[in-house]
């Protein structure tokens, strides 16, 4: 769309500026604040440098964090994004079934993140939740509490669980606005189902897949509360993720400078590869 | 297209999604005894005691309110400083707007457990804290955001034709924008609404960090239950169990919108 030049549409933004810039601008200036200076309470500051980053990014426990929490992700998106394409795709696409199939495939994405964590821990205890029971009774050895692959499958199916459902209802939406003619064109010249999946469906769905998995990405880097809850970050270290691993040091050790240090680093790891995506699928747009 | 086997994904999926909650649902009608005496696919003695125990103590039905009462607030100025914000970004070019879109993005992108510190100094230093609007205003750093960047989607899918049409007619800006521009975008509003209410529904870690007793959410409660009774699963699988119907109500309200809406407006 050509939009018109108006300095004055500023005035429109300024409420908006103003409250997202209190809640932004100031808690990241105390985490700067923290960053570079040594404190013992009272206010009082010491001015340190860049030692607490030196610090952050030579520990091995915060390569660990990373590691742990940049596998947990790729394992997500790689299994959330085809399924949640392949049951958008096999989605009744007219009739009162629609509405049925939405509205329980939704439900996940709004029972809050605390809850989620305590039903999968209450699904997955061996001996009385319905999960483990079933694949201790076939004869799997299984115990998230004290085994870390369990630990590990649980975290991830849990998160496969909880949002798949938003990559198909994003999905489902890019699909149903492809035009009928398009799919009886397709029909007409003998095309495959992966020819129209490919040249129809895709690139309808592409703009929606690309929020999916920015979304996808943005939130499971940020994850917190649903492996707190179900693993406290166990066995051992196994499952402690980015965010888990800093609420530890913040305000489980009380340690500032390195915990607001490995917030820097942490905000900016995210910046740099959503922008990078961004960027990437924004030029592909454009061709 | 019509394949009757197309039908086992879907169903499948749906099974997939339902058996946890059905675990927690049939947890919910249990009685301790029975929980922890072993694995039963049923409730054996169907029991609602441990639903009548939330609805009569303060401590638990309190906790659904203040959830509620602070997504609502936060839901409404969301959607209110978002949709001249969007409208600006859709129709006009000025001073640094691609930076401020991007800017406005990367909050979206910050991990609350980053801002949880600090936002506890904020608000206890201007004294809202243990306050439902200071919750409220903490969601605004991810809900704002977001708002705008769907309100956005939405409002460049309105050709420009309308505004300059309603400008010809004579009518005022906000009169246009009130009576005219609200309406047709309100699809866009129901969708917007409804992310905002489920991001600030759902998040625990900002809402907990920034109450204690008053304002304290039904999450929150729930936590420091399982932490301090030891071992009373039902009743946290009751309490779990209710934090599904407000969304339920949601879904059940936006379900027409959701097919279209959740395309964001420009597919």
């Amino acid at each position: 769309m050509n939009k018109t030049t108006n300095p004055r549409a500023w005035w429109f933004v300024v409420p908006m500026l103003a409250l997202v810039a209190f809640n932004a601008f100031i808690p990241l200036m105390t985490v700067v604040n923290y960053a570079f200076q040594e404190t013992f309470g009272d206010n009082v500051f010491f001015w340190e440098g860049v030692t607490w980053f030196e610090q952050v990014l030579r520990s091995d426990r915060f390569h660990a964090a990373l590691g742990r929490q940049l596998l947990f992700t790729g394992m997500i998106i790689a299994i959330e994004v085809p399924l949640g394409i392949a049951v958008a795709l096999a989605m009744p696409r007219k009739g009162p079934w629609v509405s049925v199939c939405l509205v329980l495939m939704a439900l996940p994405l709004l029972i809050p993140w605390n809850v989620v964590g305590a039903m999968w821990n209450i699904f997955a205890l061996p001996d009385i939740g319905l999960l483990g029971h079933a694949l201790n009774s076939m004869g799997f050895d299984y115990n998230f509490t004290r085994q870390p692959v369990s630990a590990w499958m649980t975290t991830v199916v849990m998160d496969v669980w909880h949002w798949t459902s938003l990559i198909v209802l994003l999905c489902y939406a890019g699909l149903s606005s492809i035009p009928d003619a398009y799919y009886q064109a397709a029909h007409i010249d003998g095309a495959s189902r992966w020819a129209v999946f490919r040249y129809i469906q895709l690139p309808k769905m592409k703009r929606v897949l690309t929020i999916a998995i920015l979304l996808r990405f943005m939130d499971s880097f940020m994850i917190y509360t649903e492996p707190f809850v179900l693993t406290g970050g166990g066995p051992g270290n196994t499952t402690t993720f980015l965010s888990i691993d800093l609420v530890k040091i913040a305000l489980g050790q009380f340690d500032l400078g390195p915990a607001a240090a490995m917030s820097l680093i942490y905000f900016l790891v995210v910046l740099l590869i959503c922008w990078a995506f961004y960027t990437l699928m924004m030029r592909g747009e454009d061709q | 297209m019509t394949h009757p086997r197309k039908w086992l994904v879907p169903s499948l999926y749906i099974v997939f999604l339902m058996l946890p909650i059905y675990g927690l649902l049939a947890m919910s009608f249990k009685t301790t005894n029975e929980i922890l005496g072993g694995f039963s696919f049923f409730p054996q003695e169907f029991t609602l005691e441990n639903y009548k125990v939330i609805f009569t103590d303060p401590t638990w039905y309190n906790g659904y309110i203040n959830s509620i009462i602070y997504v609502v607030i936060n839901t409404v100025i969301s959607v209110s400083v978002a949709l001249p914000a969007a409208y600006a970004f859709s129709r006009y070019r000025f001073l640094g707007d691609k930076h401020l879109f991007f800017w406005l993005l990367t909050n979206r992108m910050a991990p609350p457990a980053v801002f949880a510190l600090p936002f506890f100094q904020l608000y206890s230093a201007i004294g809202l804290f243990d306050t439902h609007i200071a919750v409220a205003l903490a969601h605004c750093l991810f809900n704002i955001p977001l708002a705008v960047w769907i309100l956005e989607g939405f409002m460049s899918g309105v050709p420009k034709e309308l505004d300059e049409t309603a400008y010809l007619d004579g009518y005022p800006f906000w009169r246009f924008f009130i009576r005219i521009f609200i309406p047709t975008i309100a699809a866009g509003i129901g969708v917007a609404a409804f992310f905002c209410f489920m991001y600030s529904w759902v998040e625990l870690l900002l809402a907990k960090t920034l109450t204690s007793v008053d304002a304290k959410p039904i999450a929150a409660t729930m936590t420091r239950t399982a932490s301090s009774s030891g071992y009373e699963l039902g009743l946290l699988a009751a309490a779990g169990s209710l934090t599904i119907i407000p969304g339920a109500i949601v879904i059940y309200f936006v379900r027409n919108y959701i097919a279209k809406g959740f395309a964001l407006g420009r597919v």
